[in-house]
């Protein structure tokens, strides 16, 4: 490569500084705002004055919060499981298997990728009361699992594809067993792809709020973002903007740090899905 | 031999003779049916069977409060729906939400794409910048940037040329340019990340080429990498269109449809939860399904178009 002037160099810390900048704002706002002392939370200042942690302990005073999290990591955690489990299967059969319909499952799935959830908001609401999964955490799990097995299968065959399956033959040659040779060489191959889909599905869950706000209705299985929505404060004089702030904190920090430590999966996981499709 | 090279194991079977390839490969068949069974009947009872229904109820009389009261009432349903002003405002909404993000989305997209794809260094804080919009929930986004903007909390309302006593929540077109930014600030990444996949598919050679025979950066950037990018960049525009276009979120969390910026997933909503009107609601819901199909078939008709295109090209 020729080597670059300084003045190309400024041009592109300038450039990159603007997209952290942008990409960053909202979320040191929200982390400022919760840090604020309630009392000063409308001083309309972007870092706070006087620093404090009455928000976060406001939130943690009652268990609505605790709950809604353990009902969003319950929920997200199983229905990413199923999702991976059957998704890996399929994604098997379709990167190594010679069948026809593949074309047709590939289609399928892109069908049900483009599908509007709101559609069957109605449906599942009314069916989920007749047999009794409204409000229960299986009621959100298996729209999950549906809604991401696309993602899941897309992403997982084609991270398969890439897969040097020849490599269980020889190691079955060199004298492993069949057990031996799926264990010790085809697992630690599939392992990151596996792990970058379960991401994925995981994000999806997690973020989801059309389904937890229309099939819940109590701290039984609502999640985090539902509960946020409908969060009304201590009492009902007081403003919820503060505590909100801190709670929106509490659900994102594990996000931001899934995203620094894992980024390259992720983004290779979104192109594959994407891009093969 | 034949175990030595089983990287595609159909041509293995091949080589064993006509019987031992039709035994194998039914064999073969069979698995790969077992495989995929349960994800495929999955996704066709949670979305095939929930939409047939939807359109069983929206041929009734179905309100919850009155629940005796069902019967079947044909497409009146849908003849209501869509004589009533309020259908029409919040598909015009949507379609302005929709236009507009997807719109911007884009250009920055692209900007980020460029720079990610260019960048001298700097390329891992980029990209790990850009990937927390993604990752963050967008109910959260949404209440970052209806504080931002609401003028109690909001560090925008005073900031320099803006008046002290804007409150753009409270006014139609302040509403969308709330609603448009959030969706810009939390959907751009994913926009970025596939054009910047479709960027890296552009060979060197041909910019080379181009800047031996004096082509300049953005002659190049028309001429080269726009066209060969347009099969990524219809990908991309097709997914981000049909997730704008059923906006929800962000419009429940930063008006819930106040001063006339319901859409039509909102009103969905409304019918189907708040009013619990299941056969009106159903034939919104249906409504909202046909959109997305229509879409979905415009996109992929310009999509075949392109890529046969370029097939003639080379």
């Amino acid at each position: 490569m020729s080597t670059h002037t300084t003045r190309e160099k400024l041009l592109w810390t300038i450039a990159i500084l603007i997209v952290v900048f942008y990409a960053l704002l909202p979320v040191l706002w929200i982390l400022s705002l919760s840090l604020k002392d309630p009392a000063t939370i409308g001083d309309g200042r972007f870092l706070p004055q006087d620093w404090s942690l009455k928000n976060y302990e406001q939130l943690f005073e009652t268990d609505a919060f605790t709950y809604a999290l353990r009902n969003s990591i319950g929920i997200a955690a199983i229905a990413t499981l199923i999702s991976i489990f059957l998704g890996s299967m399929t994604a098997y059969a379709i990167a190594r298997l010679q069948f026809p319909g593949k074309g047709l499952i590939l289609a399928g799935a892109l069908a049900v990728a483009m599908f509007p959830p709101i559609s069957i908001v109605g449906s599942l609401f009314d069916l989920w009361r007749q047999i009794g999964f409204f409000d229960t955490w299986w009621g959100l799990i298996i729209p999950y699992m549906t809604f991401t097995l696309p993602l899941a299968i897309y992403t997982l065959s084609a991270f398969f594809r890439e897969i040097p399956w020849e490599l269980e033959q020889a190691a079955q040659i060199d004298g492993a067993t069949p057990w031996q040779a799926y264990r010790k060489v085809i697992v630690p191959l599939a392992a990151p792809g596996v792990f970058t889909a379960a991401i994925l599905t995981f994000i999806f869950a997690w973020n989801d709020f059309l389904f937890a706000n229309t099939l819940t209705s109590t701290d039984r299985a609502r999640t985090v973002p539902a509960t946020l929505a409908f969060f009304t404060g201590g009492s009902q004089f007081e403003d919820p903007t503060g505590v909100i702030s801190a709670a929106a904190v509490v659900v994102t920090i594990p996000i931001i740090i899934m995203v620094l430590i894992f980024q390259r999966r992720i983004v290779a996981g979104l192109t594959a899905g994407a891009v093969k499709g | 031999m034949a175990a030595q090279t089983p990287a595609t194991p159909a041509p293995v079977g091949r080589v064993g003779g006509r019987k031992r390839l039709t035994e194998r490969a039914r064999a073969e068949r069979k698995l790969a049916y077992m495989l995929c069974a349960p994800a495929v009947l999955a996704m066709l009872v949670v979305t095939g069977y929930p939409i047939a229904y939807a359109v069983y109820l929206s041929t009734q009389r179905y309100d919850l409060r009155f629940p005796d009261d069902r019967e079947f009432v044909g497409l009146s349903n849908y003849g209501e729906v869509l004589s009533s002003s309020t259908w029409w405002l919040d598909l015009t909404n949507t379609v302005i939400i929709m236009g507009f993000s997807v719109a911007i989305e884009l250009v920055l997209g692209m900007v980020i794409a460029l720079i990610m794809h260019r960048a001298i260094w700097g390329r891992g804080p980029v990209r790990a910048s850009i990937l927390i919009p993604y990752g963050i929930v967008t109910v959260v986004a949404a209440f970052a940037w209806r504080y931002a903007f609401d003028p109690t909390t909001g560090f925008v309302i005073g900031l320099g040329p803006i008046s002290e006593t804007w409150a753009p929540l409270a006014e139609r077109a302040g509403s969308f340019f709330v609603i448009i930014m959030t969706e810009v600030w939390k959907t751009t990444p994913f926009m970025a990340l596939l054009l910047l996949a479709g960027l890296a598919l552009v060979p060197d050679e041909l910019h080379e080429a181009a800047k031996v025979d004096g082509a300049s950066a953005v002659q190049r950037f028309f001429r080269i990498t726009l066209p060969l990018m347009k099969p990524a960049i219809l990908v991309a525009l097709l997914f981000r269109t049909l997730d704008a276009f059923r906006v929800f979120d962000t419009v429940f969390i930063q008006t819930a449809g106040a001063n006339d910026t319901e859409t039509v997933s909102i009103l969905g909503y409304n019918q189907l939860i708040n009013r619990v009107n299941l056969g009106l609601g159903s034939a919104v819901s249906v409504l909202i399904f046909a959109c997305v199909i229509i879409i979905a078939v415009l996109f992929i008709k310009g999509l075949g178009a392109s890529t046969a295109q370029q097939g003639d090209d080379q």
